[in-house]
């Protein structure tokens, strides 16, 4: 599974330039008399973003410098530090190097590492002079300046493929084509084991290469073009002779003695830019302005509701079809027929425009874990499932960071190391898993890890020492993990480049909350943590059942809906506390009433004339009774935030085919406000005078 | 209007800035035998009163939600708001669709009044600051109070009055005490 992640640059450039700008603005708006916090959030959380993503992608540059900047920013955003005209300068200076740096990267273009540089020495020098907590932090820009020069070496790579390599998939020319990105390649083919014509067979690999390169690349950058294909070939390489860079390079003749290098190189040497690489994203930029179009979603979501809008012209057309009695009746009809298949057939394929497989999103994580593992000398094996699931594009570009963060955080905080899962009677190898299938209207995309779980006790005392609980409340488990998600919460010990600031999971909740998602985690100490977040497929339509409800028509979800029952007294009992619960089949399921839960007068004060309409929602089922189920109709979810507010139990509203407004019902809201109406009524010790003959 | 213009140059003997003064339009609306006044570059139409959607569990004076060409918009009937009897809705029964600036953007709320009575052109110099009637009454959505033909027009602020997710505490009691107060002056 070869992933190239060039494909993603352009997206990591535009999402970069989107958070130097926020950091701008921000730094900009910044008052030094009275800093507000939420805009030194703002920009802590952009270069976070930054620094995440440039380490996805092996920008290392980016990643090093923004860590030193955020690091800076930390200490003010904790009030430990308190923030100056100098070091907004500082900021604002940074932000300009972040953005050449960036620009040199996507013009595939050498970074110039003096000005970052400068600006980490000065970076420092406030770090040192202000704070000894963060003297973790400084070792890093101890460090021998980044790129500073730059090596020539001439590589002899001897390169004997299996047989099969071509069976699996690999082709050869290309790994040596992009050997040649590199630098000078010079290639000599040993044809000695070639077969006769009429032994060879088409699929088998009879060569070999010897390869003379001289670049200024690491080791490691070659091994990594033979990665796939190293375990089935035989690879030797060895490094023939150095240069620098300032004398004119030129090719040995006669190449020296071949030197080989056991330990792998890097280690120790400065690490030089990874030009290959940005010469590739150059070529993806080419290819993706080739083959498609970037639209602005506005225009696109014009569109979208131009389509919706069109529905329901159909929907009111229709109507007055049925109802009217001229001689043109069957024309008419007829036309609306195709009218309605039109417009339906159009508004599908522009959802699809929106809708992209999740694979997008997933196919960053292969390397991000690979990188990190190694980084925290963790065995890890990555499993991607379910990755054609398709989802909204406004969804999927919001979802990628909470993602990255979670999986950082599975593999920091949830994998234990290599000796203590031997220790405690685990495969060496931890396992993290990423996996995405729909769930009626959603999409449930989980982040499972067989790590150490969540610790409850450390969450705990750390929520306590941080002022989130008090010492006298009592949480169930479930209420401790939830802690997590607050803001400025972090059980790690010491803060790390991975993770360990606290920013993630508040952002993570509020991010997918934005969705009108949720999140959830389950875990089992010593057995690992399971994340769910689950996602509305899309946010602009839905198929809904029409229901009646004294004289108001709603709307509920099809998804949700189970079955529709005509209910019989026998299989409605009482339960003590009031509530009333439906027997169905196996299940006893709460009745909730939605002309109680709504306030609204309705003539059918006996259940036997309603209908119960079985719902499910998670794993919970409600029958809610309703006056009456009119039809189906997809529906354009309009929102109800736009001019007035959040509404309990309503999840937006639609315009239906007469024109008026229909709200649609949200079911876990609606179990919610059930509850809570329970137990208020239970509370004050009251039973309600306005049941049901039942 | 005749006049307006002449009481704003008499009270506008001492006050040279008059020409500099700004001059804003204001539709008034008649409730309850009060009239009051709104920017008028706010109003977005007037429309008649048609049947609402409720919404489930809203406060009384929100009457519930109109498919206004294609947008939601909820509808406020601004007598409840003020406390005053409620009345049934009849044929002469107006909504007026206005504007409002609120600290996430605008939105596009009706109101239902009784009826709407004029436009008036006035000076911020004849608008007269709503009395002070101590802490415990807000009358933040009160912009002026202004005297048209010896009859007393109560300018509100819409965006204070509609805006806030925390609707300030109106009464009619508070209208009547700052009538009272302004007529005491």
């Amino acid at each position: 599974m070869s992933i190239d992640l060039s494909q993603f640059h352009q997206v990591f450039f535009e999402e970069s330039q989107e958070g130097l700008q926020i950091m701008e603005t921000g730094l900009l708006e910044l008052d030094c008399e009275d800093p507000d916090i939420e805009t030194i959030n703002a920009i802590f959380r952009a270069a976070h973003s930054i620094k995440g993503s440039s380490g996805t992608f092996g920008f290392t540059e980016i990643t090093e410098f923004t860590h030193v900047l955020e690091t800076l920013l930390d200490e003010v955003r904790e009030g430990k530090r308190g923030l100056t005209q100098e070091i907004v300068d500082l900021l604002l200076k940074s932000v300009d190097c972040l953005g050449g740096m960036l620009a040199a990267f996507q013009n595939s273009e050498p970074v110039d590492p003096e000005y970052a540089n400068e600006l980490t020495v000065q970076f420092n020098a406030y770090l040192k002079e202000g704070c000894t907590k963060a003297a973790d932090q400084q070792q890093k820009p101890d460090k021998p300046p980044v790129g500073a020069t730059k090596m020539m070496t001439t590589w002899n790579i001897r390169f004997v493929p299996s047989a099969d390599i071509l069976k699996t998939g690999n082709e050869p020319v290309r790994m040596i084509r992009e050997l040649a990105a590199f630098g000078d390649c010079c290639v000599t083919t040993n044809l000695e084991k070639l077969p006769d014509i009429g032994a060879l067979e088409p699929d088998c690999c009879y060569l070999s290469w010897d390869i003379e390169l001289t670049t200024d690349i690491e080791r490691a950058q070659i091994e990594e073009i033979f990665e796939w294909v190293i375990d089935e070939s035989d690879l030797s390489i060895s490094e023939s002779a150095g240069l620098f860079m300032d004398s004119e390079p030129e090719a040995p003749t006669e190449p020296e003695p071949a030197k080989e290098i056991v330990a792998a190189a890097g280690g120790n040497k400065p690490a030089a830019k990874p030009a290959a690489k940005s010469k590739a994203a150059g070529d993806s930029v080419k290819s993706a302005e080739a083959t498609s179009i970037r639209v602005s979603i506005e225009k696109i979501d014009g569109l979208v509701n131009l389509v919706g809008e069109l529905v329901i012209t159909q929907a009111m057309l229709s109507q007055v079809g049925t109802e009217s009695d001229s001689g043109n009746l069957i024309k008419l009809q007829e036309g609306l027929a195709q009218l309605e298949h039109n417009t339906r057939e159009l508004q599908e394929s522009v959802m699809r425009i929106r809708m992209l497989p999740i694979s997008f999103t997933f196919s960053r994580f292969p390397r991000l874990v690979r990188d990190l593992s190694r980084q925290l000398n963790k065995k890890v094996e990555i499993k991607l499932v379910g990755e054609q699931t398709e989802l909204d594009k406004t969804v999927m570009e919001k979802i990628g960071d909470p993602l990255v963060h979670l999986v950082r955080n599975a593999l920091d905080h949830g994998l234990e190391s290599p000796e203590e899962r031997i220790e405690a009677g685990k495969p060496e190898t931890g396992t993290i898993e990423l996996s995405a299938f729909h769930q009626g209207g959603n999409i449930v995309i989980e982040i499972r890890d067989d790590g150490r779980g969540l610790n409850t006790e450390k969450i705990r005392s750390k929520a306590l020492k941080n002022g989130l609980i008090s010492e006298t409340d009592t949480l169930t488990p479930e209420q401790v993990q939830d802690l997590i998600f607050q803001p400025g919460f972090s059980t790690a010990e010491a803060v790390t480049d991975v993770s360990g600031r606290g920013v993630g999971m508040d952002v993570v909740r509020r991010n997918i909350q934005e969705l009108s998602g949720s999140i959830e985690v389950e875990s089992n100490e010593g057995f690992g943590s399971t994340f769910a977040i689950r996602l509305p497929l899309t946010l602009a339509i839905l198929d809904g059942q029409l229901v009646q409800v004294g004289g108001q028509t709603y709307i509920l979800p099809l998804v949700s809906i189970v079955e529709s029952i005509q209910p019989n007294m026998d299989l409605i009992s009482h339960v003590a506390g009031g509530c009333d619960v439906l027997r169905l089949r196996d299940e006893y399921i709460p009745i909730i009433k939605l002309n109680e839960l709504f306030c609204i007068e309705t003539q059918r004060t006996n259940l036997v004339d309603c209908l119960f309409v079985v719902v499910e929602v998670g794993n919970l089922k409600v029958a809610l009774v309703v006056d009456d189920l009119l039809g189906q109709q997809q529906v354009v979810i309009k929102s109800m935030e736009t001019n007035y507010k959040k509404v309990d139990g309503v999840s937006g509203a639609t315009i239906l085919g007469d024109g008026t407004v229909s709200l649609i019902l949200e079911i876990m809201d609606l179990i919610k406000m059930a509850g809570v109406m329970q137990q208020s009524k239970n509370g004050l010790h009251m039973v309600s005078s306005r049941g049901y003959a039942a | 209007m005749q006049n307006i213009e002449e009481r704003s140059l008499v009270s506008d003997m001492d006050q040279s800035t008059h020409n500099n003064e700004e001059m804003d339009q204001y539709l008034t609306f008649i409730m309850s035998n009060e009239e009051y006044g709104v920017d008028i570059l706010s109003v977005q139409e007037i429309r008649g009163w048609e049947s609402v959607t409720l919404i489930p569990n809203a406060p009384p004076h929100i009457k519930g939600v109109i498919n206004l060409r294609g947008s939601i918009v909820p509808i406020i009937d601004l007598r409840q708001r003020f406390g005053l009897e409620k009345v049934e809705y009849g044929p002469l029964t107006v909504v007026i669709v206005l504007k409002v600036t609120t600290q996430k953007g605008s939105r596009v709320m009706g109101i239902v009044v009784d009826a709407v009575s004029d436009v008036y052109t006035l000076s911020t110099m004849d608008m007269k600051n709503a009395p002070d009637l101590g802490d415990h009454v807000d009358t933040s959505y009160i912009r002026g109070l202004v005297n048209v033909d010896n009859k007393m027009v109560i300018l509100l602020d819409i965006d204070q009055l509609l805006g806030s997710d925390s609707i300030p505490e109106v009464s009619i009691s508070t209208l009547n005490e700052i009538k009272e107060s302004s007529t005491n002056e």
